[in-house]
């Protein structure tokens, strides 16, 4: 499953965007985030998987767009920490800061 | 003396209850419950052994376990069971943590996937849901297990409370919003802004300017559609694809979302032949899916039955 964490508004798509089918719930992303966004635990949205899996914090997805803008998502030199240390390439992010703050 | 005025309230939405006249659940092995406390209504849906066995469908107060009480409360009026007989209820939706009878919580998400996957049967494939103060589109497979989803909660435009505020501004009930918005001679532009406090200033423009209150309602109804519209495209809608929640209810909503994705929500029947006779209210999907979880959890022995009588 493709679970988006975050809001979208009037100016763009701020998302997180988890696939829980790759995920292996190593933690490894939650360990990197230098704004603590995220956090491994039970699946919010399939109550019978029993595996561990990675999510936003509840308290972080309405403000997101703040939260990840320092790691530039999508436009930056280098992949974000998360995405770097997300070995089965579980996480990405919408294009909201991509088109908002990425160079032209 | 003076008669003082009776203030009406537009927006004051019926409450209901139902309970299956021939349904016994002392014949039931398991009983479980779903109680979805949202911003601004809750339900509380009884199953029997995986059957719809009792629902309510109430207005939210300012208080989250009193709601929850309620709408238990009167879901269990007309019949002779108790919350003591209940052997797991789950709780859900926006209030979802402050659900006193309930033994877990599950996302709202995951419920109206499962509810819906039930009423309309395993075909659906995308779940809108209208909620009083957000909206989620669900992609989701067969078994009613969510794909993927992708949530609008940064602010109320365009959901459920917006509406009622824009029937209260135009003092029209809420109800009869839908069919008057289709007595018009023209569609016409729709309303800008799909921010509720924007909106409703444009509204009182639009008044002021002498618009008909039916022109005005289809402009409204076109923005609503207009915005939901913009989220599922976003996530990709797939037939069938169906509505649940307050807004579901809203004809002038829902024909012009279909006229703008091209695609029919399906048919307001239950999937199931021998439910036709029963009310169906797309505003349960949460509690039903709630009380659907507890029933499988129950049954695979993951959780244990915490019935007292």
């Amino acid at each position: 499953m493709k679970a988006f964490f975050g809001f979208k508004d009037g100016s763009g798509d701020w998302f997180v965007i988890i696939d829980t089918d790759r995920c292996s719930g190593c933690g490894k992303c939650a360990e990197a985030c230098p704004s603590n966004v995220l956090q491994v635990g039970e699946d919010e949205y399939d109550p019978f998987n029993e595996e561990p899996v990675a999510s936003v914090r509840e308290e972080e997805r309405k403000k997101i767009r703040y939260s990840c803008a320092p790691c530039q998502p999508g436009y930056g030199e280098t992949p974000t920490p998360c995405i770097a240390a997300c070995e089965p390439g579980a996480i990405s992010h919408s294009e909201g800061w991509k088109l908002m703050y990425g160079r032209q | 003396m003076a008669e003082e005025a009776k203030k009406e309230e537009y927006w004051r939405w019926p409450e209901g209850s139902w309970v299956n006249p021939d349904g016994d659940w002392k014949k039931g092995k398991t009983i479980t419950a779903g109680v979805d406390v949202g911003s601004v209504s809750s339900q509380a849906v009884v199953a029997v052994d995986g059957e719809l066995y009792a629902f309510s469908n109430t207005r939210t107060g300012s208080d989250s376990p009193d709601s929850a009480w309620k709408c238990m409360n009167m879901a269990l009026e007309g019949s002779d069971l108790t919350v003591d007989n209940i052997d797991y209820c789950i709780g859900t939706g926006y209030g979802r943590v402050n659900v006193p009878m309930a033994q877990r919580t599950i996302t709202e998400i995951a419920c109206h996937a499962r509810g819906a996957n039930f009423m309309y049967g395993p075909e659906v494939r995308t779940v809108m849901d209208m909620g009083g103060q957000d909206c989620k589109a669900i992609n989701c497979d067969e078994r009613g297990k969510v794909l993927n989803f992708m949530m609008n909660d940064k602010c109320a435009a365009g959901t459920g409370r917006g509406m009622e505020v824009f029937a209260d501004l135009i003092r029209v009930p809420v109800w009869e919003i839908g069919p008057r918005s289709f007595k018009i001679e023209a569609e016409p532009e729709m309303i800008s802004s799909t921010c509720v406090v924007f909106a409703k200033t444009e509204v009182v423009g639009l008044l002021e300017e002498g618009v008909p209150e039916n022109d005005i309602m289809a402009a409204y109804c076109a923005a609503m559609a207009h915005r939901i519209m913009e989220l599922l495209n976003r996530l990709g809608v797939q037939e069938k694809f169906v509505i649940t929640g307050g807004i579901a209810k809203n004809e002038g909503v829902v024909k012009r979302l279909e006229e703008q994705l091209g695609i029919k929500t399906a048919e307001k029947i239950w999937h199931k032949p021998e439910y036709r006779s029963y009310p169906f209210d797309t505003q349960i999907a949460g509690g039903l899916g709630a009380a659907l979880f507890a029933e499988a959890m129950l049954s695979r022995g993951k959780v244990k039955s915490v019935r007292k009588a």
